[in-house]
């Protein structure tokens, strides 16, 4: 099989690739390499590639397998993990000059249940630093280019993750989900994007953004494939208190099954009209009709306290956000500023936080500090825990009517790099639709349904369905997936146009 | 007791201040709980270990880490809630403290803020005043979890102190062991007792603490640290005053004494017209004084907000009656049934309970000691040898069935007192068992008449006149040759039976 065959196969067909002896882990790794080596100049999803790493796990893969060893259902599949997931002795940015050359002395508990399942980890991919973004360009390390138009952003604050897999230099991306980072960028490439229920996938290991928003979860590009790796992430996690004592939903059979028939599915009353693009709402409205065609039922469902989610989402991330990153101070590791004989402590943090933290960063903790501090606290923390309480009691009045919501993931395709990167309103409004459900902790996927007639960019729909009941989403995504497949012939990211190969670029 | 009297420029002598000012104290008292491992991850937590080698990502607060809660550290927790009759809560949290220090792996402590385990508990203490024992409820506020900070040592500069050091170093092995706060209400209406109150309050609670077995409460190794909140106010009926707090007051004596110094400084300050500023101060055990630290009137926000790293702790009920119901006697009730038992007085009590030696002498009578000897040697040569260290009795490399041993060898004649103390002495010097010091040592008591008449027919014939006064009948005078026996015998005689033969051999 040709290196460009190896790199087009879905994550469930490269390991029955590599089952059947048609190529080994190894030849997998190396295609996958080569094609970073020719893309990732111009798309820039790694921040770091750990080819040797990669070889070595590939090799003792192939070595095991020859030995006879029983091999899990994802073994030998390349993987690219989000920088903000702690790999030992691999380096682990977040995006931020702060961890340049930070070392991780240990694996997150997600990295060891990769390792653990024969997944080879390529490397490491770019991000909005510490995970606050929706375009990637608050990256220390420059933006990431979405590989459907290399002018336009890939999503954030994941978009290296969601770049890698749409341009086909890995089949499997990690990638985190705090307002929306795995599912908008999904959307905008044209991928398939889960966020897992609150506590379904270990953090441990995770560099946290807001620790009672964040959640880890698969980039793929078929559901699937999705399902297979949300298989082997999740599971309790002793080391993590949030974790849920329970058994993983049985995500890979709801996808097999590919069925929506009697299925109630609600749509989002608040999750159209102004501010939406045409094209979007009319790819979106599509869908839900080839639900109905599919055997599921319609009914559209109000959530008004979804209104606040969104001001409410930007008081509890920067809080929490503010306290996380105060560890990052100089004094144990990564960046160390103005450190002399003459500078106390305070000074050293002082200067290694001004120069270590980009912009974004620095709005939200201090927007956070200022919502945390005395006599503000109840009215701006305080109130805001009050509308999560409230966004979950609309999710539970409609889990009472429905068993899904559906709504578009972000309500335009792809907007232009520089766009909206001086307007944070303009930039923090691609999250509108994925927000409501990190508040409540239930799951959600985006699916892709099609391009928008006007600008030809992919659309993604959202799945949400209630806590712990993550299956919903795979039943939904795989059906439509399914069906418009049929449609189609292929997949919609068959439809992304070929990259241009830079063979010139220094071997890895 | 009464703790020197420091009285400068700037402090009021003692008796005026109680005259003029009614003071008040709150005490909030730190104790580091003796779990195995730490209050968020699974690191050890013995104490004198190498620098930042009891370690691991979550007490360093590394990138990703999280924390998990040691559920002993919960259930020690609960069991000193229970026996100061507190509350146990039925759903509580912990919180964030905000600040950045060095010493702070994450630079926030995870604490718990308004939802603390225990609330609303007291304990009764008794205090020695000059017309008898006064007893005092303490109200307990609240008693709550958090995690213990790293420590900073500062080198360089004249004060070991951050201000003027040339660099710090920091050890994280500290950081993340499980502490408890154990906060008292406002304690009112003890008037010039208030030093003696705090005092007896916080050897009260160490005592509890150690009767528990939740911690070694060691003040001098930082295992129990102390804070001392005073106030003074004109009349009883006045609202507080303004408050100091002060920290670093690491001994029992020490918390005595830094009350009565901010009583004598706070009231020089007032009834000079000046007033008092709420801030934190420094007690200076060396110098006796304190000295301001930051103030609270420009403090820091701590920010705090719910920790969402960790679930909310939610005690089952039938869990906290079980521990209820296997608390060991509260120290007070044990106490009076030894003082019963024992036949003691008051004050014979009080010097056992003070010296922290009431177990000590429990565990010695239950080796088969007698309680007065028991008593003797534990409030005797072992207390000094402990001062003499500063350390405490228990920590002194002795135990109570060595102990009972030696009373038994004195007992059965083998060694008298003075032999005695030397092998105590070669006990704590690890030369070991009491049986093994004696005879390495060879101390043992000369108990062969043989050999002791001929030492005493030889000092009889060295002090002829002295033999005559005894033969007169002067028995008082026999006293010079038994010293001169027991001379020769390098003490080793049993001085008792020396006189009986000294008076034996002039009859």
């Amino acid at each position: 099989m040709s290196d460009t065959d190896l790199t087009r196969l879905t994550a469930a067909r490269t390991a029955a690739v590599i089952a059947a002896g048609e190529a080994s882990a190894l030849d997998v790794t190396e295609a996958h390499l080569k094609r970073i080596r020719a893309v990732d100049g111009d798309v820039h999803a790694f921040l770091h590639v750990d080819a040797d790493g990669a070889r070595d796990a590939a090799r003792r893969l192939d070595a095991r397998r020859s030995a006879g060893e029983e091999m899990g259902p994802l073994a030998g599949v390349p993987i690219a993990l989000k920088d903000l997931i702690a790999t030992e002795g691999v380096p682990t940015t977040c995006g931020s000059r702060m961890l340049e050359g930070w070392l991780p002395p240990y694996d997150a508990t997600v990295t060891r249940r990769l390792r653990e399942a024969g997944l080879v980890i390529l490397g490491k991919t770019n991000m909005d630093e510490f995970a606050m973004g929706s375009s990637t360009e608050h990256s220390a390390y420059g933006p990431t280019h979405n590989p459907w138009d290399l002018e336009r952003i890939p999503g954030g604050s994941g978009g290296g993750s969601a770049a890698a897999v749409a341009s086909f230099e890995t089949p499997l991306a990690v990638g985190t989900d705090t307002g929306g980072s795995i599912r908008q960028p999904a959307a905008v490439t044209g991928t398939v994007g889960v966020k897992p229920t609150y506590g379904g996938v270990s953090r441990y290991g995770l560099v946290a953004l807001a620790s009672s928003l964040d959640q880890a979860g698969p980039c793929a590009r078929t559901v699937l494939d999705a399902a297979m790796l949300h298989a082997v992430m999740a599971g309790h996690d002793p080391l993590d208190s949030t974790s849920i004592d329970a058994p993983v939903p049985a995500v890979v059979e709801a996808a097999r099954a590919a069925d929506v028939r009697g299925m109630r599915v609600g749509v989002v009353k608040q999750f159209s009209g102004e501010g939406y693009q045409s094209g979007v709402e009319q790819r979106f409205r599509e869908a839900v009709s080839l639900l109905e065609e599919l055997g599921a039922t319609v009914v559209e469902v109000d959530c008004p306290a979804f209104d606040y989610a969104m001001p409410a989402y930007y008081l509890i991330l920067p809080s929490e956000c503010s306290s996380n990153l105060a560890r990052f101070d100089g004094m144990r590791y990564g960046l160390r500023v103005g450190h002399d004989a003459a500078a106390s402590a305070e000074e050293v943090m002082a200067s290694t936080r001004d120069a270590g933290f980009g912009p974004e960063a620095k709005r939200r903790i201090m927007l956070g500090t200022y919502a945390l501090s005395s006599g503000y606290y109840d009215a701006y923390y305080g109130q805001a825990q009050k509308v999560r309480t409230l966004i979950v009691r609309d999710f539970q009045a409609a889990f009472e009517q429905v068993d899904v919501l559906v709504s578009p993931t972000t309500p335009t395709t792809a907007f232009r790099l520089g766009e909206r990167l001086e307007d944070p309103l303009q930039m923090y409004l691609a999250d509108l639709c994925t927000i409501p459900s990190n508040l409540a902790g239930n799951a959600s996927m985006s699916v892709p349904v099609g391009l928008a007639p006007e600008d030809g960019l992919p659309v993604g729909l959202q799945v949400i369905a209630p806590p712990t009941a993550d299956e919903r989403l795979y039943r939904v995504g795989a059906a439509l997936e399914a069906a418009l497949g049929d449609r189609w012939g292929h997949l919609l990211i068959d439809e992304a146009p070929e990259l241009s190969l830079n063979t010139t670029e220094a071997a890895l | 007791m009464t703790v020197g009297a420091q009285v400068g420029p700037d402090l009021l002598p003692y008796d005026e201040a109680v005259a003029q000012f009614d003071p008040v104290i709150g005490l909030e008292v730190h104790v580091e709980l003796g779990t195995v491992s730490k209050m968020f991850c699974g690191c050890a937590t013995e104490f004198g270990a190498a620098p930042n080698s009891q370690v691991c990502p979550t007490c360093l607060g590394l990138p990703g880490s999280l924390p998990v809660l040691n559920r002993t550290a919960v259930e020690s927790t609960i069991r000193v809630g229970l026996a100061l009759g507190c509350d146990i809560a039925e759903w509580c949290r912990f919180a964030r403290k905000n600040y950045f220090y060095p010493d702070m792996p994450k630079n926030f402590q995870t604490s718990q803020y308004d939802e603390p385990i225990c609330l609303d508990g007291h304990l009764d203490v008794e205090v020695p005043t000059a017309d008898g024992m006064r007893p005092v409820r303490v109200e307990i506020e609240r008693v709550h979890m958090e995690e213990d900070t790293g420590k900073s040592l500062h080198v360089g500069g004249a004060t070991g102190r951050i201000h003027g050091a040339d660099y710090s170093l920091v050890d994280y092995n500290r950081a993340g062991i499980p502490l408890i706060e154990i906060v008292t209400r406002p304690v009112e209406g003890v008037g010039s007792l208030a030093p003696e109150v705090a005092r007896v309050y916080v050897t009260a609670l160490r005592e509890l603490m150690r009767t528990l077995g939740v911690s070694d409460v060691r003040m001098e190794q930082g295992s129990l640290r102390c804070d001392a909140n005073v106030s003074l106010r004109r009349l009883p009926t006045d609202p507080l005053g303004t408050r100091s707090e002060t920290k670093n007051v690491n001994s029992l004596r020490s918390v005595e004494r830094a009350v009565r110094y901010e009583i004598t400084r706070q009231a020089a300050l007032l009834s000079s017209g000046g007033r008092v500023v709420q801030e934190t101060r420094h007690w200076h055990e060396d110098t006796g004084v304190t000295t301001p630290g930051r103030s609270k009137e420009q403090a820091e926000d701590y920010r705090y907000f719910p920790e969402p790293d960790l679930v909310p702790v939610a005690p089952d009920r039938a869990w906290v009656e079980e521990l209820r119901a296997g608390l060991p006697a509260a120290p007070g009730t044990r106490r009076r049934e030894l003082q019963e038992t024992w036949g003691l007085s008051e004050f014979e009590m009080q010097s056992l309970v003070n010296a922290g030696a009431v177990e000590l002498v429990e565990a010695t009578v239950a080796a088969g000691a007698p309680q007065e000897a028991a008593r003797k040697w534990w409030t005797g040569e072992l207390s000094r040898n402990a001062n003499a260290q500063g350390v405490d009795l228990t920590a002194l490399p002795m135990t109570p069935e060595q102990v009972a041993r030696v009373v038994a060898l004195v007992d059965e004649g083998t060694l008298n007192d003075k032999l005695a103390r030397q092998v105590i002495e070669g006990v704590l010097a690890g030369e070991g068992d009491p049986d093994e010091v004696v005879a390495k040592r060879g101390l043992a008591v000369v108990s062969d008449d043989g050999a002791l008449i001929a030492a005493v027919d030889e000092a009889l014939a060295a002090a002829p006149d002295v033999a005559e006064k005894i033969r007169g009948g002067k028995e008082a005078a026999a006293g010079a040759i038994v010293g001169a026996v027991m001379k020769a015998t390098r003490g080793q005689a049993d001085a008792g039976r020396v006189r009986e033969l000294v008076l034996e051999r002039c009859t």
